[in-house]
């Protein structure tokens, strides 16, 4: 019987937090181009593409994240392919959070004045040339603080990918719980490492609010 | 490629699927009612409450905000039997359902009771209303009405979100699609029907709520407006 210190618990749950950042990260960065692309379909003149990507958000939005990544895991290992847990994981967040963020710059890009798409209509530029230098440029700055506030929920829904074997922060928490029967310490530390992950950029979001509902106020 | 699809080989386990569904919508409907309790008392104390315990409170959202709800879940069903406390499955999911709720809508909750104009609070004062009177006749009853849409997005999302307390042996839709997989092998068609099947649940919760805000709020709406 090996004994465990609180130290080696610690040490180890640090190791996996790795993963969970390294996850977050491609997750957030993957899970914005995809989403800028959504926003220009969801936004797009032709009312088959909206009606599409009204689709495909909803599909997203209204289903839970783990049927999701088991769909992911499981169906693409049916078309003959070896998905290991963090490719499924990978995948399954992106489309996720792209979903989420399309819809989140949305509101932005509608709250941008009609006139500024008719001025720059006007001038002859082309769809991608207005959304380019007009519209995203002012919408993308209202953006920023719901974007940094959904990077918490990203973080979060890391947690979920270790139902499928992903060896992240929760994984590593369920499988040193296993090893040294203190769920109570355990997952207690579990959970602050999430919080000290998540409450700084939380708090940024709510300066960010702050700050930019200010200057609009002026 | 030489799988065979075969939709209906998760219909032979109907009786599961009903099962989980309703485990879900237990789940959710309790959840849902309490955690807006106490959403409303955690809002109340933020807002009206005794000074001591706004910082008690503010922790409990700040932290339940920032951690994933699974941790929670973990937490809670596993944890707690480590310090003496025995709970069931069912009354550890409902729990962190109630607990998770409970602090993302006290925020939603909160913003509607900023919304309010300061006048009507002096309003109540002036008819000598007591500050518990006016918080629940003339401040959370406009709070409500304001925030119902954001609340009825964040109750469709703890909906979602209870589909990881199957890992804990809940046997809500999430559990059936598992069993099902264990059984006959057909995992995509097991997770594809019931994902589907949470989407229908998604867009009927939507709608519920929104019938029940407009049977809790139409007419108020309507007796402002006039």
């Amino acid at each position: 019987m090996i004994s465990f210190s609180l130290w080696d618990i610690v040490r180890n749950l640090l190791l996996a937090l790795r993963w969970t950042v390294l996850l977050s990260l491609a997750a957030f960065a993957m899970g914005g181009i995809l989403g800028l692309i959504v926003l220009f379909l969801r936004t797009s003149r032709q009312a088959w593409l909206r009606r599409v990507t009204k689709l495909y958000i909803e599909l997203f939005q209204g289903t839970p994240l783990l049927m999701q990544l088991f769909l992911v895991f499981f169906g693409l290992a049916l078309f003959g392919l070896e998905v290991p847990a963090w490719l499924a994981a990978v995948v399954a967040l992106t489309c996720w959070s792209s979903a989420y963020l399309a819809e989140i710059w949305r509101g932005c890009v509608e709250a941008i004045p009609r006139g500024q798409w008719e001025a720059s209509s006007c001038l002859a530029m082309s769809y991608l040339q207005q959304m380019r230098h007009v519209i995203l440029p002012q919408a993308l700055r209202m953006g920023i603080p719901p974007t940094v506030g959904f990077s918490v929920q990203i973080v979060k829904g890391t947690a979920v990918t270790s139902i499928i074997g992903f060896v992240e922060l929760s994984k590593a928490g369920t499988m040193i719980t296993n090893a040294t029967f203190q769920p109570f310490t355990v997952y207690a530390l579990v959970a602050l490492m999430y919080f000290a992950l998540c409450w700084p950029l939380s708090k940024f979001s709510q300066s960010l609010e702050r700050k930019f509902n200010a200057t609009h106020r002026n | 490629m030489s799988y065979h699809f075969d939709f209906l080989a998760p219909f032979d386990y109907t009786g599961v699927l009903v099962k989980g569904v309703l485990i879900t919508l237990e789940l959710i409907a309790i959840g849902g009612v309490l955690g807006i309790v106490v959403g409303i008392f955690a809002a109340w104390a933020r807002t009206q409450g005794p000074r001591w315990l706004r910082p008690i409170v503010s922790a409990y959202v700040e932290l339940i905000r920032n951690t994933p709800f699974l941790i929670q879940l973990f937490f809670i069903f596993f944890g707690l039997p480590g310090i003496g406390v025995h709970i069931t499955e069912m009354e550890a999911a409902s729990l962190a359902m109630v607990i998770n709720l409970g602090a993302y809508s006290s925020e939603i909750i909160r913003a509607g009771i900023a919304a309010i104009a300061p006048g009507q609070i002096e309003a109540g004062l002036s008819l000598a209303m007591t500050r518990m009177q006016i918080f629940r006749h003339v401040i959370l009853p406009p709070a409500l009405q304001k925030i119902w849409p954001a609340l009825t997005s964040q109750i469709v999302i703890v909906m979602l979100g209870s589909a990881v307390c199957s890992q804990i042996a809940v046997e809500e839709l999430a559990y059936a699609a598992n069993f099902i997989q264990g059984r006959n092998f057909r995992s995509f068609e097991a997770y594809l029907l019931s994902t589907a099947i949470y989407l229908i649940l998604a867009i009927g919760l939507r709608q519920l709520l929104r019938l029940i805000g407009h049977w809790l709020f139409g007419r108020a709406t309507i007796r402002s407006a006039v």
